[in-house]
């Protein structure tokens, strides 16, 4: 909608993305006048971005950090004006504060001509990585998966089974940090391999959804059930995550967490087929068996090593099933384990999806539902909050308008540093897992029928911050990654030529304020604050529990997020005629199958999307191709 | 509140859906009447498929409609091209694909996809086997499917190994499927038999020459070469300790562990110069009337005697019975030599009675590995011993598990049945308690162990006594085995009845039963040399329950006491009514 002639007048003002984009469409579903601004780009640091976009993203944060924050008084005298008398202002943050040591770098070859030059060298040391990978395969699928970057050269593949999620060893603290790298393979030309160059990067670079937060969906979370309960999951596709990794020892190894994983194994012995089995089946109902944790006020660790486990198990449990750390107490460890078994199964044998395209999808769902009646502007954000006593009662949007409205909710990234009373530190990243003091690292690897990137693997690492993002980071990337020394250059044949070849790397650090209590904030009690994306795995949290407190603070008494009512049984004015389904067709229903009739009788098309709706994941194959 | 988007109430919605299947029923109604009219006055048109299309596709249960179709089809065959008819096919599978969407367990389409694959011209068989594929990655145990994929498999001539590929790939999906299993348990003797010339065995090589490589692996020798059978034993073993309270994977074990059928062949063949009489006993029940057999004495093909079962209640029975013709055999200071012909088996076994006997016998001796461990197989000990120590592995993770436990027990059993006897009781004991449900046929197939035991004991003592009392018996079995024994003693079990096959023990001539449950003598019936019978406290409550001692000509002594039947008025009169040769009644 054109930002100029909005209306005036609202009852929710919803400024932010993800969380906010739920609690918009739960108030618009239920007639609330909603309008939804956000800020220069889409999903903000939720965002997926193209290459291209994510360039220029890096640009404009670079160009923020230059400004000096008094470029803005000139602005505020204008909007100064519109201040009724015995009316206050807060000003809201302009620019996103939340993001910090960007640094870009990069490895693929810059210049074209170069490439044509090197074309047979290149060419050499292609195949003597294909034969490699070959060997590998043979012996241990993991470690030649996870070396799928420029080894990786059957498409086919990469179509179906790329996708490939793995953390080391996890984290838990407030700050995340996110750091996507790349590295596409060569075409798949049987002959001449090309190496891939920065060019042809950029060029293909719309064929990068590159999300800013690396999150996945617990496929039993609160994200995924409220998805399907307000048939908001018909406007995206998912994908089940193919496997789960852990890297032990230096080694890469597939965490066995399903049945059919645990059968299959080949690393477990027959007794800790059973043990680990037994294990997990206990923590599947362990609150029936309280005789069975006496713990619960010791570390979860120390109970796993209670339990009859050997040390491989308690590193699979811990690390990467449980997902907790040291510090975590024997309760929230069974019930992290426990949620990450209820979870599986659900849409296949690993408990994570993810959205085709990127999480920048999940917001633009919840959009749609601007359909409802809520306005959605782009680029389009508020400067400051006009407050009348001890509650506030309009904005002025950064076109100057003043919009009056009963609440605002706010992303965190918005309120100014100095209207925060406590601030967890905003910090960032990791360190390698070897070393004892660093947070774990999750890596998520994303291949191209993820719809993230061109063919080739994009991995997201995360973790909680100690140093700086490429401080924290880099010495697992490199103990993963082959690194170029210099753009263009290719690995040494013999040792690192198993490894994937980086060829773009960015690091940041994000400020995560999932930590801060809501009361905190100094602000009027109409004015309801979201925290950005947070650092653990789900979505849970920073989601739909999130968006579930603030919409019952905005409207107690609604139903939050109800499903979408069929087209057909939504009345319109003068609404008289009723379309006639292919009666026909379905005429058996009545008739043959008297129990199923009931449910068929919708027409076609319906049918199509209530299926849809109540399966994310069903339709992942389709959309791979 | 403004905004907010109208929707029809719930009141509203049910009228409408009511409204809408009044509607639907009525069309469908007519269609329907419209397909008979049709159908009775034989008209095979293209009209009539489209009108059972119509029906077909809401309810493709309708096995009339598909009959209906298939006349139609036929018919169309005979008036139409091949091209034609192959699309005219084609559209039927495409439409078959539609139903089976619909209810993809339809007996009716599922049927009807068999038919038309076969009645088309230029089969797909690929399409039709990823068509399979795609069913059974919805759901892996949808056993229509795997029906229809039998028949594609065997038409289209998938090699067995790409067969065998795919058991693997769904077992490593779900190993939770008796389908896939059972699969692989029929592919693999094709894929990987048992070397022929197995030494141990010659009946069993007989066996493998009757059979040919398609028939089913329950009538040849399914046995698979040992090499593969260990890489089977991994496998299933990673499903039990992965879950091994899954019992598709135990049956699967059971059956790699299982061995083939045991030889047809005569075990003993009996003769009674006093009795002038001859008792066959065969390795599994047969119909002696209809399997051809003969009986040579002295090289004189008997021709007149006539066969019957120890029981009139058999027709299949493994001991027969025949009276020699009145003198054949009387006289103590002739030698006679004697031979059963089993012609349909091409087997025979000789039986020499020596002067001055009055009875004599040939058979093979119940010794444990002919026999009793027919239900696990003759592999190498040392094989059968690894797959006891990973049982008892897992029971030592799993102590409550029964699959476990009733694994171990017959792994013990094949091993030695005897030198495990203590353990294995206490194995039945547990089973009892965590498997109450079953606590009966727990008990049963004890007292089975508990019978061959004692068979072994006595054929390696080698006497005619068999003596099993205070063993918690529940059942009897094996009677064909007692053949040749005279004493038999029962007592302090929890028997309830002398099963017909009871009859088999034609030498019996003593038998003690005392303290059962037992209210029924049907089997002992005809038994030639029963002399005394003891059943004291036991559950005989009529006169008419004793009848059936009355078919037994020796019997002189009866113990009763302790039975309700003896506080029946005038007992003593009509037992001497009833059993007139019982001199010894204690009552």
């Amino acid at each position: 909608m054109a930002a100029d002639n909005l209306p005036s007048e609202f009852d929710v003002v919803i400024v932010g993305t993800l969380t906010e984009s739920v609690i918009a469409a739960a108030c618009s579903r239920v007639g609330q006048r909603v309008l939804h601004l956000d800020r220069n780009y889409y999903a903000g640091n939720w965002a997926s971005f193209t290459l291209n976009g994510l360039l220029s993203w890096i640009e404009e944060y670079k160009a923020q950090q230059e400004k000096s924050p008094d470029d803005q008084t000139d602005v505020e005298q204008e909007w100064r004006e519109k201040i009724e008398e015995g009316e206050e202002v807060l000003t809201l943050n302009s620019v996103d504060s939340t993001i910090s040591n960007l640094e870009v770098f990069t490895y693929a070859e810059e210049p074209e001509e170069e490439e044509e030059v090197k074309a047979t060298s290149v060419g050499s040391v292609l195949i003597d990585s294909l034969a490699a990978e070959a060997k590998e395969n043979s012996s241990s699928s993991t470690e030649a998966q996870n070396s799928s970057g420029p080894d990786d050269t059957t498409p086919d593949k990469d179509d179906d089974e790329e996708h490939q999620h793995q953390e080391p060893e996890n984290e838990q603290t407030p700050e995340t940090q996110e750091e996507p790298e790349n590295e596409p393979q060569p075409e798949p030309v049987p002959e001449v391999k090309k190496k891939i160059t920065y060019a042809k990067l950029i060029k293909e670079g719309r064929r990068f959804n590159i999300d800013l937060v690396s999150k996945l969906l617990y496929s039993r979370g609160l994200l995924v059930d409220l998805l399907i309960k307000s048939n908001v999951s018909r406007y995206a596709e998912f994908k089940n995550l193919s496997r789960i990794l852990t890297c032990r020892n230096g080694k890469i190894e597939q965490v066995p967490c399903s049945r059919a994983d645990v059968f299959g194994s080949k690393q477990l012995s027959m007794v800790e087929k059973r043990m680990l089995m037994k294990f997990l089946t206990f923590c599947l109902d362990f609150e029936q068996h309280p005789e069975e944790f006496q713990f619960s006020q010791k570390p979860f660790w120390d109970y796993l090593r209670s339990r009859s486990l050997t040390e491989n198990l308690q590193h699979f449990v811990f690390s990467s099933i449980a997902m907790v750390d040291q510090e975590t107490l024997t309760e929230e460890g069974l019930r992290a384990t426990q949620h990450f078994l209820r979870c599986l199964g659900r849409y296949g044998n690993t408990p994570f999806l993810f959205p085709l395209y990127g999480l920048g999808e999940i917001p633009q769902c919840f959009c749609m539902c601007a359909v409802f009646g809520g306005i959605y502007c782009l680029r389009h954000s508020v400067q400051c909050l006009v407050v009348d006593k001890e509650s506030g009662k309009a904005v002025i949007d950064t076109h100057g308008q003043r919009i009056s409205c009963s609440h605002l909710v706010v992303e965190d990234g918005y309120i100014r540093d100095e209207q925060r009373t406590r601030s967890v530190n905003i910090s960032l990243v990791t360190v390698p897992p070897l070393d004892s003091s660093s947070p774990a690292v999750r890596m998520v690897e994303l291949s191209s029928s993820s719809m993230t990137c061109m063919p080739g693997t994009l991995v997201h690492l995360t973790c909680s911050s100690v140093g700086s993002a490429r401080e924290d980071l880099e010495p697992v990337i490199s103990k993963l990654f082959y690194v170029p020394s210099s753009p263009g250059e290719e690995p040494a044949p013999c040792e690192e030529e198993q490894k994937p070849v980086t060829l773009w790397i960015m690091f940041f650090n994000m400020r995560d304020s999932s930590g801060l209590d809501p009361s905190c904030y100094t602000l009027p009690t109409n004015v309801h604050v979201c925290t950005g994306p947070d650092a653990s795995l789900g979505n849970d949290y920073s989601i739909t529990l999130q968006a579930e407190s603030v919409f019952r603070q905005l409207l107690p008494d609604e139903e939050f997020c109800p499903p979408a009512p069929n087209p057909e049984d939504i009345i319109y004015d003068g609404d008289g005629t009723q379309t006639e389904g292919a009666a026909f067709q379905e005429a058996g229903d009545a008739l043959g199958t008297s129990a199923a009739g009931e449910e068929e009788e919708e027409e076609p098309q319906e049918n199509d999307q209530s299926e849809e709706s109540s399966e994310p994941a069903a339709s992942s194959e389709s959309a791979a191709q | 509140m403004h905004g907010r988007v109208k929707v029809k109430s719930t009141a509203q919605q049910e009228e409408e859906k009511r409204k809408g299947r009044e509607k639907k029923l009525k069309v469908y109604l007519t269609v329907r009447d419209a397909i008979f009219s049709k159908r009775s006055n034989g008209e095979l048109d293209e009209e009539a498929l489209q009108f059972t299309q119509q029906l077909l596709c809401s309810n493709p249960d309708f096995a009339t409609l598909w009959n209906y179709r298939r006349e139609i089809l036929l018919h169309l065959e005979t008036v139409k091209e091949e091209d034609e008819i192959q699309k005219l096919y084609e559209a039927e599978l495409f439409f078959i694909e539609t139903c089976l969407k619909m209810n993809p367990k339809s007996y009716g389409s599922w049927h009807h996809r068999g038919w038309v694959s076969s009645r088309l011209p230029r089969p797909d068989w690929t399409r039709e086997l990823s068509l399979c594929d795609r069913c059974l990655s919805l759901d892996d145990r949808n056993f229509h499917c795997w029906d229809y994929r039998r028949l594609v498999v065997k038409a289209s001539g998938v090699p067995v190994d790409q067969e065998l590929q795919f058991t693997d790939r769904l077992i490593g999906s779900n190993f939770s499927n008796y389908s896939s299993w059972h699969y692989r348990s029929t592919l693999l003797p094709l894929l990987h038999p048992e070397p022929g010339s197995e030494p141990a065995s010659p009946c069993r090589k007989q066996n493998n020459t009757h059979t040919s490589p398609t028939a089913s692996p329950q009538t040849h020798s399914h046995r698979v070469c040992e090499e593969q059978l260990l890489k089977e034993y991994e496998l299933v073993q990673n499903a039990f300790f992965t879950d091994p309270n899954d019992q598709s994977a135990w049956f699967y074990y059971r059956w790699l562990l299982g061995r083939a059928e045991r030889e047809e062949l005569i075990s003993c063949v009996y003769v009674s110069r006093e009795g002038e009489r001859v008792a066959v006993a065969f390795s599994k029940p047969v119909n002696a009337l209809t399997e051809g057999l003969m009986l040579v004495l002295d090289g004189q093909q008997q021709q007149r005697v006539e066969w019957r079962s120890a029981h009139p209640r058999f027709r299949h029975s493994p001991v027969w019975l025949c009276e020699l013709p009145p003198g054949s055999v009387s006289d103590i200071n002739n030698e006679h030599n004697l031979t059963v012909h089993w012609m349909e088996k091409h087997t025979h076994r000789d039986c020499a009675l020596y002067t001055g006997r009055p009875e004599s016998w040939c058979r093979d001796s119940a010794t444990d590995q002919e026999l009793f461990r027919s239900e696990l197989s003759v592999e190498k000990t040392s094989v059968l011993q690894s797959e006891l120590q990973s049982c008892t592995q897992l029971l030592e993770l799993e102590p409550q598990n029964k699959w476990c436990l009733l694994t171990i027990v017959l792994l013990m059993r094949a091993l030695d049945p005897l030198g495990h006897e203590k353990e294995t009781l206490a194995h039945f004991q547990t089973l009892k308690e965590v498997d109450p449900m079953r606590s009966s046929y727990y008990s049963d197939l004890c007292s089975k162990f508990m019978i061959e035991n004692t068979i072994l004991k006595m054929e390696y003592a080698e006497v005619r006594v068999f003596s099993l009392s205070d063993k918690n018996l529940s059942t009897l079995c094996h009677l064909d085995q007692l053949l040749l024994v005279t004493h038999i003693n029962l007592s302090s079990n929890q028997l309830v009845r002398f099963p017909p096959q009871f009859s088999m023990l034609q030498c019996l001539e003593v038998l003690e039963a005392d303290d059962n449950a037992i209210g029924n003598l049907e089997g002992l019936y005809h038994l030639p040399k029963l002399e005394e019978v003891s059943l004291k406290n036991n559950q005989i409550s009529k006169l008419s329950d004793l009848e059936p001692l009355a078919s037994c000509p020796r019997l002189t002594r009866l113990d009763l006491r302790g039975n309700p039947v003896t506080k029946t008025a005038n007992i003593e009169a009509e037992l001497a009514q009833l059993l007139p040769s019982v001199t010894d009644l204690l009552l």
